[in-house]
């Protein structure tokens, strides 16, 4: 007699878009031929999952017996029959399709504390995350501890925003809560926006009954009546989520007027952000929510004096509040288990870049780096050379491959020239250039700018431009302290976080490669060869077979040859596009700097 | 009161205000653009940072209330290098055609490029696209010299509660326009012109008339209604070219489309300079003396024919108090009807 199965189908937006609806459907069908004894079905549930993490592998697919996991990895629809067959109905698993070895070195240092449900459980369900515990701490907050036992609970964690700057959690509800009023707001900030970062999407996507729960206790904690999720409507999955979560917390009585008849009255509202970076600030996002342009104003007051429609509010990020039911469940010395002297707990980061295995990481602070990329993320694609980690997205800097034993926390990072921030982490390998790393991210802050203030407006303007004119060998002598005057200038005078930041990508480069800009004002060349002003194509005639294959990818028409004799490409015509050169099969196309040297492959 | 240091002098000033505030109040010159005491604070274009012991970032001292026992510092080297570049990057986006500019000697920006030496730039580049070339009759909006501050939505949403302009776009194209950026169409306060601290936002009807070192400033109250408000006439060649209000006064410099714009008139060929007479069907040019007898003789004879009631007199606001009161006596006491009223419903 087999016992239950279950089979979680990872079903965020990774899973989804590679084909986790379609590898879903394919086991509902399965399940329900005639081919599977009846038996096998009564014990078979297949259920979607969140985020799992390793979204490099999707679709993941675990099948849980007997408290026993087999997970498989890249599962297509047409591969479910023979699981169905042989695993659910035969009880063998199908072992060439099991992940491997780097599936668990990638989650051997990782702690999953706040993404503990996330990816175990469907997310649509409020009855599985009350299963695994869920709720059960805004029942106790609500019922047997006074607002002020928590916010010294939160203290004693040592929680700190999970959004970027780091701030004490406790210590922000206590500031709100101290503050005269009888209305407040509790706001959870789901404006992620930080280019290549995923993990508030991920865990609202994942847990959003944790997110809800967080809010729950803030507000009860801070006497809040009414709370807002500011989040992105470029996140459709995460919205139709979080609205689906809200709509059973209501029908559950955790949201509402006399919640679980405690007397305790509160609700949520989402409110979707219209794609603006700067609206992740938190007066932005006030203002936004206000119905005004999202622009932020200068602090103090700070919103926990006063905030949304002038009332004092708290705006949490997404993983905070998400920490905050774990945290009251648990413990405060459970979480302060985890984590150095000042930065207790776990972070999730979105790990991408030129590394092995991407995808969403929650570890303890105090990991170094290089634990993190060489033995969660298995070293660099490829097998190239690590040049440097960059943290904190556009507000963050590089850190270079002799600081990998950094150790990961606020403190670490900051003095090392970056930030934790909201936890991106893209890992740069020997084949990018810093001085286009730092150019990518400013044009980036240059467009997201609000517009409100000079120095961030013009000011990051320029020093794109400063470091277009490097990239496109029109550097000048002086221009490395140009880009360094005009970086502290903006830093020291912008009105908000965004523009106080925005520089962090040039200074930090600059502080670790500053020979790479030197290499390209002084030597004229690009010593990664990505700068195409400095590097061009040739046709090595002894390698070239005159396949034509480079000639059809041509978006410019550059190559010219017939078949079979060795092609030639026309300088003047080339776009430097690569295209070619990632084409060739023979490694006839070559990539040469103008002047100098450049890494080749 | 508070009682504050700033640049090594003890300041006491009430509760609430803002440093910038303060500064002015003592005499001691902090730089902006985008600051006016008439409107809610901005923090825009951070000309008056300046620092604050125990604070590691430089505050803005527009938005920065006072507090007790404050430690501020105006100016030093590090503030003026900070406020020069911010200077130079305004300038870096800017026509800089302070030659033809109408604006020129009554322009804050001019005014800090000069005083910052600017002679040169270290800063250069792309330049916002914002020309603009709108239809409305009384404003001229030439963006490329907008710098954002911001002023002139304020004073139009928080004073005239209007609201027809906004900030639009982000980033570098980030702008001020009014909806869907089509031309203005508002009630045409100009009280956007009368703030804004650039060549931006100027008077059509004021083009190419003088600019402000070459007019005669003319105090005098508005004829148009009873508010009274106050006027700044800027007289050039003896013709008025333009109107303002000082902000030091009852009406706090804001003024209405009439008392900013109506000006017209006063050069105008079609302006009644004497009376006219009707004669033979055509107006004619009367002398006064003529025209009183005249008035007299058939006010008399119509009184005489059908009574006073038959006579109605209807004066104007634009007269003054003493004149309309004379006006209902002489109704009153000489023609003998209670008829009189006047256009105060502008």
């Amino acid at each position: 007699m087999p016992g239950d199965i279950t089979i979680n189908i990872c079903m965020g937006t990774g899973g989804i878009a590679a084909g986790g609806e379609a590898v879903m459907s394919a086991f509902e069908d399965a399940l329900a031929s005639a081919d599977i004894a009846a038996s096998v079905k009564k014990h078979c549930a297949a259920h979607k999952v969140g985020c799992r993490g390793f979204c490099a592998r999707d679709v993941l697919v675990d099948v849980i017996e007997n408290g026993g996991k087999h997970t498989y990895e890249y599962i297509k629809p047409d591969m479910v029959k023979r699981i169905v067959e042989e695993h659910l109905a035969g009880g063998q698993p199908v072992q060439e399709w099991l992940v491997k070895e780097d599936y668990h070195t990638f989650h051997g240092k990782q702690v999953r504390a706040v993404l503990a449900d996330c990816g175990e459980m469907d997310p649509e369900d409020i009855e599985a995350y009350a299963g695994r515990g869920g709720y059960e701490a805004a029942l106790k907050s609500l019922t047997s501890l006074a607002p002020t036992d928590i916010i010294e609970e939160l203290k004693r964690s040592g929680l700190r925003g999970r959004g970027g700057a780091g701030f004490p959690t406790g210590l922000k509800w206590e500031m709100a809560r101290n503050e005269p009023g009888d209305t407040k707001y509790i706001i959870c900030n789901a404006d992620e926006g930080d280019p290549g970062a995923f993990m508030d999407r991920s865990l609202v996507e994942g847990n959003p009954h944790a997110v809800i729960e967080g809010m729950l206790i803030g507000a009860y904690a801070i006497g809040a009546q009414r709370g807002y999720v500011y989040i992105r409507a470029e996140y459709p999955l995460a919205v139709q989520r979080l609205t689906i979560a809200l709509g059973q917390a209501r029908e559950r009585g955790f949201l509402g007027r006399n919640i679980q008849n405690t007397g305790f009255d509160f609700d949520i509202k989402v409110k979707l952000g219209a794609g603006a970076f700067v609206c992740g600030e938190e007066t932005a996002l006030i203002a936004s929510i206000e119905g005004n342009r999202g622009m932020p104003r200068a602090k103090p007051p700070f919103p926990a004096q006063k905030g949304l429609w002038g009332k004092p509010t708290v705006i949490n990020n997404v993983e905070t509040l998400a920490n905050v039911p774990y945290i009251m469940r648990k413990g405060s010395g459970w979480f302060a288990g985890f984590g150095t002297e000042k930065s207790k707990g776990t972070k999730v980061f979105a790990l991408t870049g030129k590394i092995r295995n991407s995808g969403l990481i929650e570890v303890p602070f105090g990991i170094s780096l290089r634990e993190i990329i060489f033995d969660i993320g298995g070293g660099i694609e490829g097998d190239r050379k690590l040049k440097a980690v960059q943290t904190g997205g556009p507000s963050g800097g590089c850190i270079p491959a002799s600081l990998m034993e950094t150790s990961v926390d606020y403190e670490s990072l900051a003095s090392a020239g970056s930030i934790v921030g909201s936890g991106g982490m893209v890992v740069l390998d020997e084949t990018d250039c810093m001085v286009n790393v730092a150019k990518y991210f400013l044009e980036f802050t240059k467009s997201e700018s609000c517009g409100k203030c000079i120095p961030c407006r013009v000011g990051t303007m320029r020093l794109l431009e400063i470091l277009t004119r490097i990239t496109s060998g029109k550097g000048r002598p002086g221009d490395v302290e140009l880009l360094q005057e005009l970086s502290e200038d903006i830093k020291m005078t912008s009105l908000c976080g965004l523009g106080q930041t925005a520089p962090n990508p040039v200074l930090s480069t600059i502080r670790y490669f500053k020979d790479e800009y030197d290499a390209h004002i002084i030597e004229r060349r690009c010593p990664a060869g990505v700068c195409k002003s400095f590097i061009a194509f040739t046709v090595l005639e002894e390698f070239c077979k005159g396949c034509m294959a480079c000639v059809r990818v041509c978006p410019s028409g550059a190559i010219v040859g017939e078949k079979k004799k060795p092609h030639r490409i026309v300088q003047d015509v080339c776009i430097k596009c690569g295209a070619c050169f990632a084409t060739c099969k023979f490694q006839a196309v070559r990539k040469r700097a103008v002047y100098g040297e450049i890494h080749t492959r | 009161m508070v009682r504050f240091t700033l640049d090594d002098q003890e300041i006491v000033v009430p509760e609430g205000i803002t440093v910038l505030e303060a500064a002015r109040r003592s005499g001691i010159f902090i730089p902006t653009l985008c600051d006016d005491s008439r409107l809610e604070p901005f923090g825009g274009c951070r000309l008056c940072v300046v620092q604050v012991q125990g604070i590691p970032r430089l505050v803005t001292a527009c938005t920065t209330p006072v507090a007790e026992g404050m430690r501020v510092q105006s100016t030093n080297e590090e503030i003026e290098r900070r406020r020069r570049t911010i200077v130079e990057l305004i300038l870096s986006d800017h026509p800089n055609d302070c030659m033809v500019c109408e604006k020129a000697g009554d322009c804050n920006l001019q005014e800090l490029a000069y005083f910052y030496d600017l002679r040169t730039n270290r800063f250069y580049g792309q330049r916002s696209q914002r020309l603009v070339k709108d239809q409305n009759p009384f404003i001229e909006r030439d963006m490329e010299k907008c710098i954002l501050c911001g002023k002139c939505v304020r004073a139009c949403y928080d004073i005239q509660g209007v609201g027809a302009i906004d900030f639009t776009s982000r980033g570098f194209t980030a702008k001020i326009a009014p909806p869907f950026e089509k031309d203005l169409d508002c009630e045409f306060c100009g009280q956007c012109v009368s703030v804004c601290p650039t060549g931006a936002l100027m008077s059509k009807q004021s083009l190419g008339k003088g600019r402000q070192k070459d007019v005669q400033e003319v105090d005098t109250i508005c004829p148009y209604c009873g508010c009274g408000c106050n006027l700044t006439l800027h007289v050039s060649r003896n013709e008025v070219v333009r109107v303002t209000s000082r902000p030091d006064t009852i009406n706090e410099g804001w003024l209405c489309v009439k008392g900013r714009f109506g000006y017209s008139f006063i050069n105008s060929p079609d302006r009644l300079k004497t009376p006219l007479i009707k004669k033979d069907g055509k107006f004619a040019e009367a002398t006064w003396e003529e025209t009183f007898d005249y008035v007299a003789t058939r006010l008399g004879a119509i009184k005489s024919k059908h009574g006073p009631d038959a006579i109605g007199g209807l004066s104007s606001a634009r007269c003054s108090n003493e004149e309309n009161y004379l006006f209902q006596k002489f109704m009153r006491a000489a023609i003998g009807t209670n008829n009189v009223d006047h256009c105060a419903r502008l």
